[in-house]
């Protein structure tokens, strides 16, 4: 009965879209997820998807007909400055994401609200930071362009993957044997801005921050070097992804919503298994 | 040649000099304590001389075919390692990074490498464990290891012994002796007078007064007396 009714949804491209989509960004994420959550930027994700509405919302008063043309490097820019500030400035990190996250949200409705043409502001801004429906929305174009992007990010972290390893596990001593820790800082902050980006189709502004640290912080209770952290990070998110999507056609829920809730509860199992592992 | 010398060197940061008219020089062999105050600029000598920082002026010259990259750094650890999910072996093999230049992937030789220095430093057994459950000596002969593995000539350590109860400082002292007399250089920060006189062959004092020369000179400089009579006062 469920598979004759998946059988037909898959019929569909739009869903087939969805399931490619959803599948990429949620394994690039999670990729990206265990540096930023050991680097005590969990929350960066938060705050470029907000500086990436702002984007948005200039973008759309500007009537510009592709807005991923200011959005990405927006994006791309706050995430330099965030991750590059570090240690050496007057406003510390966790203060500098707070404010530009809330900054960027407040006057992205601002200028909404003032320009908008739209008999439906609410609903507009409820999309774009839930991601209500965009995931079912996606153009053939959207999905190549993701998946061009998916690909770089990957071909990216493999190839730099010890050096990202020792730029998070030791800054000094990776700068004291000559390896650029602020070129790879930079790197990190541009794939993450890309990453960001992709994601608000899937599950919006507002729940991207679960993308990125849910399956790190479940793989990161469990597995104990940092090669099977980052593999089992991605297969959690990656499972998740596709039974969130699953769900969310089969039962008509949110799509952005029902993901996170099933990486919630791969974390809530994750816990129960390393308290059960300690007590042996 | 010496293999490293600091030619009247003035440091300090954001253009405020806290050290000036610095000369001492390092020969192959060597084992230098670098003693002083709080604040006196140990830790920015040590980055000046591990190219982390420039100085104000003056200038750190190296010969013996040693580079800034080749010094194996042992660094004081940071709270993101205390919950870090790394494994021994993927830490020690990550010192071997310098040698690689754009090489993604280890090869043999530096796996080889990682661990024999994992064998050198006695956490053979432990290179699959995970480096958060380790205690606290375990976890400085890895990053001992993996300094190892940056370098076969010069050692910069930075309080080696911080936080360490005191029979495994003992057994710390004596495995860095060990390696300085199967000759390599140790270049080490210490707030430990006692430990630098007795285990180095030259001590570097920094700070209003400056002293350099060898631990019996030093005790019986005016500088060496006060400190040594303040640290080890303060420590009864």
């Amino acid at each position: 009965m469920i598979f004759e009714k998946l059988s037909l949804y898959f019929q569909y491209p739009f869903v087939r879209y969805a399931f490619i989509v959803g599948i990429l960004i949620s394994l690039c994420s999670s990729l990206l997820g265990v540096t930023l959550v050991l680097k005590r930027f969990s929350y960066i994700g938060d705050g470029l998807s907000h500086a990436a509405f702002g984007a948005i919302a200039i973008a759309s008063v500007l009537k510009l007909t592709n807005n991923m043309l200011l959005v990405l490097p927006i994006t791309v820019l706050c995430a330099i400055i965030l991750l590059r500030a570090g240690e050496n400035t007057k406003i510390k990190g966790d203060a500098a994401i707070a404010m530009i996250s809330v900054g960027a949200l407040a006057l992205g409705y601002l200028m909404m609200n003032i320009f908008s043409t739209s008999t439906n502001l609410a609903g507009d801004v409820c999309s774009t930071l839930f991601g209500s429906t965009s995931i079912l929305t996606l153009t053939k174009t959207d999905v190549i362009l993701c998946l061009i992007l998916s690909i770089v990010v990957l071909i990216v972290f493999v190839l730099f993957y010890h050096k990202i390893f020792a730029v998070t596990f030791d800054e000094s001593f990776a700068n004291a044997t000559g390896i650029k820790a602020n070129f790879y800082n930079l790197i990190i902050a541009i794939i993450t801005a890309l990453i960001i980006v992709l994601a608000m189709n899937l599950v919006g502004s507002l729940l991207i921050s679960a993308l990125v640290i849910f399956p790190a912080i479940s793989a990161m209770r469990i597995f104990k070097s940092f090669k099977s952290v980052i593999i089992c990070s991605a297969a959690f998110s990656v499972i998740c992804a596709t039974f969130g999507l699953l769900i969310s056609i089969l039962c008509g829920t949110p799509v952005g919503s029902t993901i996170v809730a099933c990486d919630i509860i791969v974390f809530g199992v994750c816990v129960i298994t390393s308290k059960i592992k300690a007590r042996n | 040649m010496a293999q490293l010398s600091c030619n009247n060197l003035s440091l300090g940061y954001d253009g405020k000099v806290i050290l000036k008219g610095l000369n001492f020089t390092v020969n192959k062999g060597d084992y230098l304590c670098i003693v002083g105050e709080n604040g006196s600029g140990k830790s920015t000598l040590m980055r000046t001389i591990l190219n982390l920082q420039s100085p104000i002026s003056g200038n750190v010259t190296m010969g013996d075919g040693l580079t800034p990259r080749k010094i194996g750094y042992l660094p004081q650890q940071t709270a993101i390692q205390k919950d870090f999910p790394a494994s021994v072996s993927e830490i020690v093999l990550s010192g071997c990074l310098n040698s690689m230049g754009l090489r993604p992937f280890y090869n043999k030789k530096e796996k080889n490498r990682a661990k024999e220095n994992m064998k050198k430093m006695g956490v053979e057994h432990l290179a699959k464990k995970c480096y958060r459950e380790l205690s606290g000596g375990q976890q400085q002969r890895v990053l001992l290891a993996r300094a190892l593995c940056a370098t076969g000539s010069m050692l910069v350590l930075d309080e080696p012994v911080a936080s360490l109860d005191p029979k495994v400082t003992i057994s710390m002292y004596t495995l860095i002796k060990n390696l300085n007399k199967e000759g390599i250089t140790i270049i080490m920060i210490s707030h430990d007078v006692n430990a630098a006189v007795k285990y180095a062959d030259h001590i570097l004092h920094i700070g209003e007064k400056f002293f350099f020369g060898s631990p019996k000179e030093y005790l019986e400089s005016e500088v060496g007396k006060m400190f040594y009579a303040f640290q080890t006062g303060a420590s009864k």
